[in-house]
């Protein structure tokens, strides 16, 4: 799902296609020269030839192709500037000799450029990067929202979120944190640390109306996830649990204030979002690898199937939840204080309270924590923040 | 390729999940030394060494034209590196696999932190 253009026109349309193009370039260009700082600087110089180019001459086919090629040259016409940029592409080797734009186009095939920003967001969500680096570096690089962007979202301002993004491209250079997939003894681990990540983006614009557009982002980054990792059951899964939670927006808040999953409007909620996560969590189903996401999915696609609070499949929420304690328990012993982990306590606690449910909906749940409470801290998953209801 | 610190930590002088006996002791030695051989057959290993205890430590400042020295550790805290191994590593996921498997032979947390640069300063 991209994000709602402003107002159609050229303006718009061209920022829409500079966002999807941004991270595919960027990715390319930091395999070519391995450094972010540079290979962001080479695609914002090619933006500004485009996006005067493009208004004249229209948007060529393979914008992110042409992106990459304008920005590896203008970067290597750099780099021949200065004796360290001569030294660098030296080390680069042939590229250097190359004939300009040769070997680049190949690149807007979907293979390679595919590959690039796989590598790119297990750089991102490295967990050896604090939390707020990770998120950074996930929208600014990788997800192509503007400096300015981000800053908003996380209501701090332009220069403190630029000075957080020199900061964390400095550590994944100063650790020498590499551009590449993990190993497959490292991958489920640090395929852990990725969802997280986009779980908190997607958390975030939940959690207030102006960060809104991080919903759509994290949406729009999960869906290139599944795409680039076809094989992960955990990244369907977490696209699926951000499209059912998303489903409710609409019945979630009144008047400025949040409504209980009992008091929601239920016609408001959007089918079609509910019947594309509900197709996920089937697949996921059948294809029999469960997760605590794909699991989180499948407890919010029977809140979605039942036509009111009360004719809710209780039994079935009950036993979803025992899946996810055990699943959460068998997993969340490793010693990662990752940042988005649902906490085994939290499940615990919406066991409890399902199970209560379960036993006397109809007479209020007598359980002493909230449902909304413990609804909303198992289904959602934050950076140890109390999350709110679903 | 890049160097890397690893480093333990004692609190309070002692190392938590240190071997108690002297059966856990052979074997976690065993464990040690199987793992730096690996290290030095793959070219990893540049130094390694265990500190004695921040008691052992002293001090030297540079005073009025004098050099002042003060017994104890230049931190007063609870916990004090123990020991450490310098490595060579591709990148960091290759130092934390190494890290890791420090960790098994060890049981004992691993602090990692790159060098900014290392051997000797150039003029």
């Amino acid at each position: 799902m991209s994000r709602p253009v402003a107002s159609g026109g050229e303006g718009s349309v061209l920022e829409r296609v500079f966002r999807e193009a941004y991270g595919q370039a960027v990715a390319t260009l930091i395999r070519i020269f391995g450094d972010i700082a540079l290979a962001e600087d080479a695609v914002q110089e090619a933006f500004v030839v485009a996006s005067d180019r493009w208004r004249r001459d229209g948007i060529p086919p393979k914008p992110a192709g042409w992106i990459v090629t304008t920005a590896r040259n203008r970067a290597i016409d750099d780099l021949r500037r200065s004796a360290r940029g001569r030294a660098l592409l030296e080390q680069l080797g042939a590229l250097a000799t190359a004939p300009h734009g040769a070997g680049v186009e190949e690149r807007g095939g979907d293979g390679p450029v595919r590959d690039d920003q796989l590598r790119l967001i297990f750089t991102c969500c490295h967990p050896a990067l604090r939390t707020e680096h990770q998120v950074a570096l996930t929208l600014r690089p990788l997800g192509g929202l503007s400096v300015e962007e981000v800053a908003r979202s996380f209501l701090v301002s332009e220069s403190a979120m630029a000075k957080r993004l020199v900061r964390a491209k400095c550590r994944i250079k100063a650790a020498n944190i590499p551009y590449r997939v993990p190993d497959q003894a490292d991958l489920p681990e640090r395929v852990r640390s990725v969802l997280s990540v986009l779980y908190l983006i997607y958390n975030t614009g939940l959690d207030a109306p102006e960060r809104g557009s991080l919903r759509a982002e994290g949406i729009r980054l999960a869906r290139a996830l599944v795409e680039l990792m076809p094989g992960e059951p955990e990244a369907a899964g977490l696209l699926a649990l951000m499209l059912l939670n998303e489903s409710r927006v609409p019945a979630r808040t009144a008047e400025g204030e949040l409504v209980l999953l009992r008091d929601q409007d239920r016609t408001r909620w959007d089918r079609t979002l509910i019947a594309e996560g509900r197709a996920i969590v089937r697949t996921c189903i059948r294809r029999g690898r469960p997760g605590p996401y794909q699991l989180q999915a499948a407890i919010q696609a029977v809140h979605c199937d039942a036509d009111s609070f009360e004719a809710t499949d209780w039994p079935q929420i009950v036993s979803l939840y025992d899946h996810l304690l055990s699943v959460m328990r068998a997993t969340a012993c490793r010693p990662i204080a990752s940042a988005g982990s649902v906490r085994a306590s939290a499940v615990s606690s919406a066991t409890r309270w399902a199970r209560a449910s379960a036993g006397k909906v109809s007479s209020r749940v007598g359980s002493s924590r909230s449902p909304r409470a413990a609804n909303g801290r198992a289904a959602s998953v934050s950076a140890g923040r109390e999350p709110r209801t679903t | 390729m890049s160097q890397y610190l690893l480093s333990t930590y004692a609190v309070e002088g002692e190392v938590p999940g240190a071997p108690q006996t002297p059966e856990e002791m052979q074997a976690s030695m065993r464990r040690v030394v199987a793992l730096e051989d690996e290290m030095e057959a793959t070219g990893t290993f540049v130094f390694g060494g265990a500190l004695h205890g921040p008691d052992a430590a002293t001090v030297i400042r540079a005073g009025d034209g004098d050099v002042v020295m003060t017994d104890g550790p230049f931190v007063e805290a609870k916990e004090h590196i123990a020991g450490f191994y310098i490595i060579n590593a591709d990148d960091l996921d290759a130092a934390l696999a190494w890290a890791r498997r420090v960790v098994d032979a060890i049981n004992h947390p691993i602090e990692v932190r790159p060098f900014r640069a290392t051997g000797r300063v150039q003029a």
